[in-house]
C-alpha cells in the first residue's frame, strides 16, 4: 500500500468516526427529549 | 457520488460515511418522508413535535434500512445496469457484509425507536413495510414476475399509513385510501421510467413489464392503472373525509395525469430519444404525489 492510499484510507476512517460520533450524540439527545415528553404526557 | 477509493480485492474496503448515506437511497427518501409526514400531519390528533419528528425520522430510517438491504441483495443486478453501477456495492467502495449489518441494524433501531416514541402498532407497521420491501419485493418477486412493480408498490405505499398510525394509534379509512393511492400510482410512475431504460433491465435479466410484455402492452397498462388511481385519489373527498381544497387539487392533478397517460398510450416510439411523453409523465407523477399530499395537509389544517 502506497502512502497516498494509506492516507486516503485514514481520511475515510476519520470522517466515518466523526460522523458516527455526531449521530450517537444526536441519538442520546433525541432519546432524552422523547423521555421528557413521554413523562410529561403520562403525568 | 464524489468518493473515489482503492478497491482492489487485496486491500480492505473502507466505506466513507457518504457511501452509507448513498445506501439509503436519499433521492427516494424525500418522497417517503414527505408522504409519511403528510400522513402524520393530516391525522386528527397532532402528537408532540418531538414525537412527530421522531416518527418521521423512524420512517426515513426504516426506508434507509430497506434500501440498504435491497442493495445488499441486488449488487449483481446493480453492477450491470448503467443507472445503478456506481452504487457503493457494485462500485467496490463497500463490502456486502457491511451493507447487510448496516441494513439490519438500522431497521431494528428504527422499529424500536418508533415503538418507544409513538406506539407499537406504528412500529409493527414500519417493520411490516421493511420486511415487505426486502423479502416480498426484492427477494421473492422482482426477479420472478413482471408484476413485480405492482405488488412491490405496496412497500412504498406504507409511509402515510405509518405516519397516521404514529399520530392516532389506529388504522382508519383515509390512511387506507392513501395507501391505495400510492399503490396504484407506482405502476404508471415506474413503467414510464422503465420504458426508456428498458435495455438496462433486459441486460440485467429483470422481468420488467417492458421486457416481457413489450412497450405497447406496458403503455396500455399505464393508462389502465391511471383510471383506478384517479378514482382513489378523489375518493377521500367524495366520501367526505377531506374538504374541497384537497378534492379540487386531486381532481385537477388526476385529470392532467390521465391526459399525460393517454399521450404515453398513443406514443409508439421504441427509441428512448423519442419518448418525451414517457419522460413528461414520469416527472409529473412525482409532482402529482407531492401536490396531493401537500393539499391533504393544508386541507386538514383548514378544517381544524
Amino acid at each position: 500500500m502506497t502512502p497516498e492510499e494509506e492516507n486516503t484510507i485514514r481520511e475515510r476512517q476519520r470522517s466515518r468516526a466523526l460522523m458516527t460520533a455526531a449521530i450517537l450524540v444526536g441519538i442520546v439527545v433525541l432519546l432524552y427529549l422523547i423521555t421528557i415528553v413521554r413523562i410529561g404526557t403520562a403525568s | 457520488m464524489n468518493t473515489t477509493i482503492v478497491s482492489s480485492p487485496a486491500q480492505p474496503l473502507v466505506a466513507d460515511w457518504r457511501d452509507f448515506y448513498a445506501l439509503t437511497k436519499p433521492g427516494v427518501m424525500k418522497l417517503v418522508v414527505f408522504t409519511g409526514g403528510a400522513g402524520l400531519l393530516a391525522a386528527p390528533v397532532m402528537p408532540h413535535p418531538v414525537l412527530a419528528f421522531a416518527a418521521i425520522l423512524c420512517i426515513a430510517l426504516g426506508h434507509g434500512a430497506a434500501a440498504a438491504l435491497n442493495q445488499w441483495y441486488e449488487a449483481d443486478i446493480d453492477a450491470v445496469m448503467k443507472r445503478t453501477a456506481n452504487r457503493p456495492l457494485p462500485a467496490g467502495r463497500m463490502d456486502r457484509e457491511t451493507a447487510l449489518h448496516f441494513g439490519v441494524g438500522l431497521g431494528c433501531f428504527s422499529v424500536i425507536l418508533m415503538g418507544i416514541a409513538t406506539n407499537w402498532l406504528a412500529a409493527a407497521t414500519l417493520a411490516a413495510a421493511i420486511l415487505f420491501y426486502v423479502a416480498i419485493y426484492t427477494v421473492w418477486l422482482k426477479r420472478r414476475t413482471p408484476q413485480n412493480i405492482v405488488i412491490g408498490g405496496a412497500a412504498g405505499a406504507f409511509p402515510p399509513l405509518i405516519g397516521w398510525v404514529a399520530a392516532t394509534g389506529q388504522v382508519t379509512l383515509l390512511p387506507i385510501l392513501l395507501f391505495a393511492l400510492i399503490f396504484l400510482w407506482t405502476p404508471p410512475h415506474f413503467w414510464a421510467l422503465s420504458l426508456w431504460i428498458n435495455s438496462d433491465y433486459a441486460r440485467a435479466g429483470v422481468p420488467m413489464m417492458t421486457v416481457t410484455a413489450g412497450p405497447r402492452s406496458t403503455r396500455r397498462q399505464i393508462l389502465l392503472y391511471t383510471l383506478p388511481m384517479a378514482a382513489v385519489a378523489i375518493a377521500p373527498w367524495g366520501l367526505g373525509l377531506t374538504g374541497a381544497l384537497y378534492g379540487i387539487a386531486a381532481s385537477a392533478m388526476s385529470a392532467i395525469f390521465l391526459m399525460l397517460s393517454f399521450a404515453v398510450f398513443r406514443n409508439t416510439a421504441t427509441d428512448p430519444a423519442a419518448m418525451r411523453p414517457e419522460k413528461t409523465l414520469f416527472a409529473f407523477s412525482i409532482l402529482y404525489l407531492f401536490a396531493l399530499f401537500g393539499a391533504l395537509v393544508l386541507d386538514a389544517w383548514m378544517i381544524a
